[in-house]
C-alpha cells in the first residue's frame, strides 16, 4: 500500500526542536496497548486450550499452562468426529467456489464488455439485491429446498452458487473487467476470437487477483456461514465445522479445556489461510468498504 | 456507463447479444429462483398459516395483528435496535480511531494492521464459543482485567442488564475490517489539502475537523449502513452464548423469527416477521441517506460556509 496520504503528525517546528514527535510516541502507546488487548484474548483461549481439567479454574488466571495437557486436542477432537466436519467444510468450500466464481464472473463480463439491450436495466437489479437482507428470502428457500426433498443434502448451500446467487461478486468481477482494455478484446475479435475463446483465453487469465479475490471470500464465509448450514445439514454426518463445535459447545459446556481446544482447532485454518493471504484478505474488504 | 472504443460502432451485433444474454442467463434464473421469487413468496406466505407439512391456510392480515400482541417482536425489536444504535457507532469510532493512529507513518505499520484485522477474520461460532470464557463472571479475561483496576466485574453473560453490554463489547473486537476500510480512504486523501490547512495556520485538531472527517465521511456513511443491515443479522452470537436470555435481553430479531420458522413452525408468522424487518431496514437506511447530505461530504461539490 502507498502512503499517499498525509500523515497527521507532520511535524510542527516546536516538536522538530524538541527531537522527539510527542504525538508519534503516543500513538505506539496507545497501539501497542491496543494490540495487547486484541491479542490477550488468543492468548487466553490458547493457554486454557492447554491446561489439565484441574488447572482451568483459577483465579486470577495463570497464562502458561503447568504442565501443558497437550493431550486435550487429541481428546477433543476425537470426542467427535471433527476429521468429517473439517472434510466436509473443504468440499463445501470448493463446491460454492466453483460456482459462484464461473456464474458470477460470466454475467460481470457480459455487464463489463458486451453490449447488449437490457444491460444497464439488469445490473441496476444486481444492485438493488445487494440490498436485501437474506431473512427476506429465508423462508421462501427452505420451503422450497424442502418441497424439492433436498434438506439433509449439500444441494441448498451449493446449487444456488450456480445461480450467481451472490450479486457482490457479479459487482466485482464487473468492476474488474471494467478496468481492462478494450483494444485488447477488440484485437481478440478481429482475430475471430469467438466470445467464450475471449472469456477464457483474455479475460480470465490477465483477472487472476480478482478470483483470488473471490475464492478467498468465499472460504471465509464458508468457515463462517452458521443459520443456513443448521437449517439446511440435519444430518451429523453432513455437518460443518461451524455446526459440529456448536453441538461440542453443547455436549462438552462444562468442560472448558476441551471446547477452547475444539475451537482453537476450527480457527487455525482460517489463521494460516489469513497469514499467507493477507493481500487478497485486504483487498476484498477495501473493496466493499470504499465502493459504496 | 460508457462504451470506450466500440468495436462495432455502427449497430448492436445479434451474435454478441446472444452470447451475452447466454453468459448473464445463470443469473437471471438464479434470480427468480433464488432471489426475486421468494421476496414475492414471503410476502404471500406472510398472509397464511403454514407449518410446510399441511396445506397453508390463508390468514389475512392476522399474521401482522399478531406481531402488535407478541410481547416478544417488541422485545427482539428493542434490543435489536439498542444494539445497532450503540454498537454500530461505537465500532466506527473505534476503527476510525485505530485507522489515524495507523496513518501517522510510523514503523511497524504491518504488524499492527494484521493484529488489529485479525479477529475480524475468524468464523463467528468460535469467536462465540472462545468469549462466553472471556465474559465467564468467576475465571473469564474480561472480569480479571477488571480486578486489575479494583473492579469486581459482573456475570456478563447471566445478568439480564450485561448480557447486550456484554454482546456489544465483543463486537469491538472484530472492528478491524472497518479499519482497513478508512485506512484506506485515510490514504487516498490528497496531501496538498493538509498543506493548505496548515498555510491558513489550521492545527492537528483542526486539521482532523476540517480535511480528514469531511473527507471521508462518504465512507462512513457506507459503513454506517452495512453497519446497521449487519445488526439486524446477528444470530450466532446470542444462539450459542446466551440462547436469546437471560430474560430475553439478548433476544434478536433474528433468532426471534428463526424460532418461530423452525421451532414451531410458524412459517405464516415468520415471514411476516422478515416483511417487518425488511420494511423497518428500508426505512432506517432511507432515514439515514435523508439525512446524511447534512454531514457527507462529495469531492466535487461546492459549499458556502
Amino acid at each position: 500500500m502507498t502512503a499517499a496520504g498525509q500523515p497527521l503528525h507532520a511535524k510542527r517546528k516546536g516538536s522538530r526542536a524538541a527531537g522527539i514527535d510527542w504525538v508519534k510516541v503516543l500513538a505506539h502507546i496507545i497501539l501497542l496497548a491496543g494490540s495487547v488487548m486484541f491479542l490477550m484474548p488468543f492468548i487466553y483461549v490458547l493457554s486454557t486450550s492447554l491446561k489439565t481439567a484441574g488447572d482451568v479454574y483459577t483465579f486470577p488466571p495463570e497464562f502458561i499452562p503447568d504442565p501443558f495437557a497437550w493431550e486435550n486436542y487429541p481428546d477433543a477432537l476425537t470426542a467427535m468426529p471433527f476429521d468429517v466436519f473439517f472434510i466436509n467444510t473443504i468440499l463445501l468450500a470448493v463446491g460454492r467456489i466453483a460456482g459462484l466464481t464461473l456464474s458470477c464472473s460470466l454475467a460481470g463480463f457480459a455487464f463489463a464488455k458486451l453490449r447488449w439491450r437490457g444491460r444497464n436495466t439488469l445490473f441496476f437489479i444486481v444492485l438493488l439485491t445487494l440490498m436485501i437482507p437474506t431473512e427476506v428470502t429465508l423462508i421462501p428457500r427452505y420451503i422450497l429446498f424442502a418441497k424439492l426433498g433436498w434438506v439433509g443434502s449439500f444441494a441448498p448451500l451449493l446449487v444456488p452458487g450456480f445461480f450467481a446467487e451472490n450479486a457482490f461478486f457479479v459487482f466485482l468481477f464487473r468492476q474488474f473487467f471494467m478496468t481492462m482494455g478494450q483494444d485488447l478484446i477488440d484485437s481478440a475479435r478481429i482475430d475471430g476470437c469467438s466470445f467464450v475463446g475471449l472469456f477464457w483465453r483474455i479475460i480470465v487469465p490477465n483477472a487472476k487477483p480478482v478470483f483470488a479475490v473471490v475464492a478467498i471470500y468465499i472460504i471465509q464465509n464458508n468457515w463462517n456461514s452458521f443459520l443456513l448450514p443448521m437449517i439446511y445439514l440435519t444430518d451429523r454426518a453432513k455437518y460443518t465445522l461451524a455446526l459440529g463445535l456448536r453441538l461440542f459447545n453443547e455436549q462438552y459446556y462444562s468442560q472448558t479445556h476441551l471446547l477452547m481446544a475444539a475451537s482453537v482447532f476450527v480457527v487455525v485454518p482460517i489463521v494460516i489461510l489469513f497469514f499467507f493471504m493477507q493481500r487478497y484478505f485486504i483487498q476484498g474488504v477495501v473493496f466493499t468498504g470504499s465502493k459504496g | 456507463m460508457q462504451i470506450q472504443n466500440v468495436f462495432k460502432p455502427k449497430r448492436l451485433s445479434f451474435w454478441e447479444s446472444l452470447n451475452a444474454w447466454i453468459f448473464v442467463f445463470p443469473w437471471i434464473l438464479g434470480f427468480f429462483l433464488f432471489t426475486g421469487g421468494p421476496i414475492l413468496a414471503s410476502l404471500v406466505i406472510s398472509f397464511t398459516h403454514w407449518d410446510i407439512v399441511n396445506p397453508p391456510q390463508w390468514a389475512g392480515l392476522t399474521n401482522y395483528e399478531t406481531m402488535f400482541s407478541d410481547p416478544l417482536f417488541f422485545q427482539s425489536l428493542k434490543v435489536t435496535t439498542i444494539y445497532a444504535l450503540v454498537a454500530v457507532p461505537l465500532q466506527i469510532v473505534v476503527g476510525l480511531f485505530i485507522a489515524i493512529l495507523l496513518n501517522t507513518k510510523i514503523r511497524l505499520i504491518g504488524l499492527y494492521r494484521t493484529l488489529f484485522y485479525l479477529p475480524a477474520v475468524l468464523p463467528i461460532v468460535s469467536v462465540a464459543v472462545m468469549w462466553r470464557w472471556i465474559l465467564s463472571r468467576d475465571w473469564g479475561l474480561v472480569n480479571w482485567f477488571l480486578s486489575l483496576f479494583g473492579v469486581y466485574g459482573p456475570g456478563w453473560l447471566s445478568e439480564p442488564e450485561w448480557a447486550l453490554p456484554a454482546l456489544i463489547l465483543m463486537s469491538l473486537w472484530g472492528v478491524g475490517a472497518g479499519m482497513l476500510i478508512y485506512l484506506a480512504g485515510l490514504q487516498g486523501i490528497p496531501t496538498d489539502l493538509y498543506e493548505a490547512a496548515k498555510v491558513d495556520g489550521a492545527g492537528r485538531w483542526a486539521q482532523f475537523l476540517y480535511v480528514t472527517l469531511p473527507m471521508i465521511s462518504p465512507v462512513i456513511l457506507f459503513q454506517l449502513v452495512v453497519g446497521l443491515i449487519a445488526a439486524f443479522q446477528v444470530f450466532a452470537q446470542p444462539f450459542i452464548m446466551t440462547q436469546g436470555g437471560p430474560q430475553n435481553a439478548t433476544l434478536f430479531y433474528l433468532l426471534h423469527l428463526f424460532r418461530n420458522a423452525f421451532e414451531f413452525f410458524r412459517m405464516g408468522y415468520a415471514s411476516a416477521l422478515s416483511w417487518v424487518l425488511f420494511m423497518y431496514i428500508a426505512i432506517l437506511t432511507l432515514l439515514i441517506f435523508r439525512f446524511s447530505a447534512a454531514w457527507v461530504f462529495y469531492e466535487g461539490e461546492v459549499r458556502n460556509e
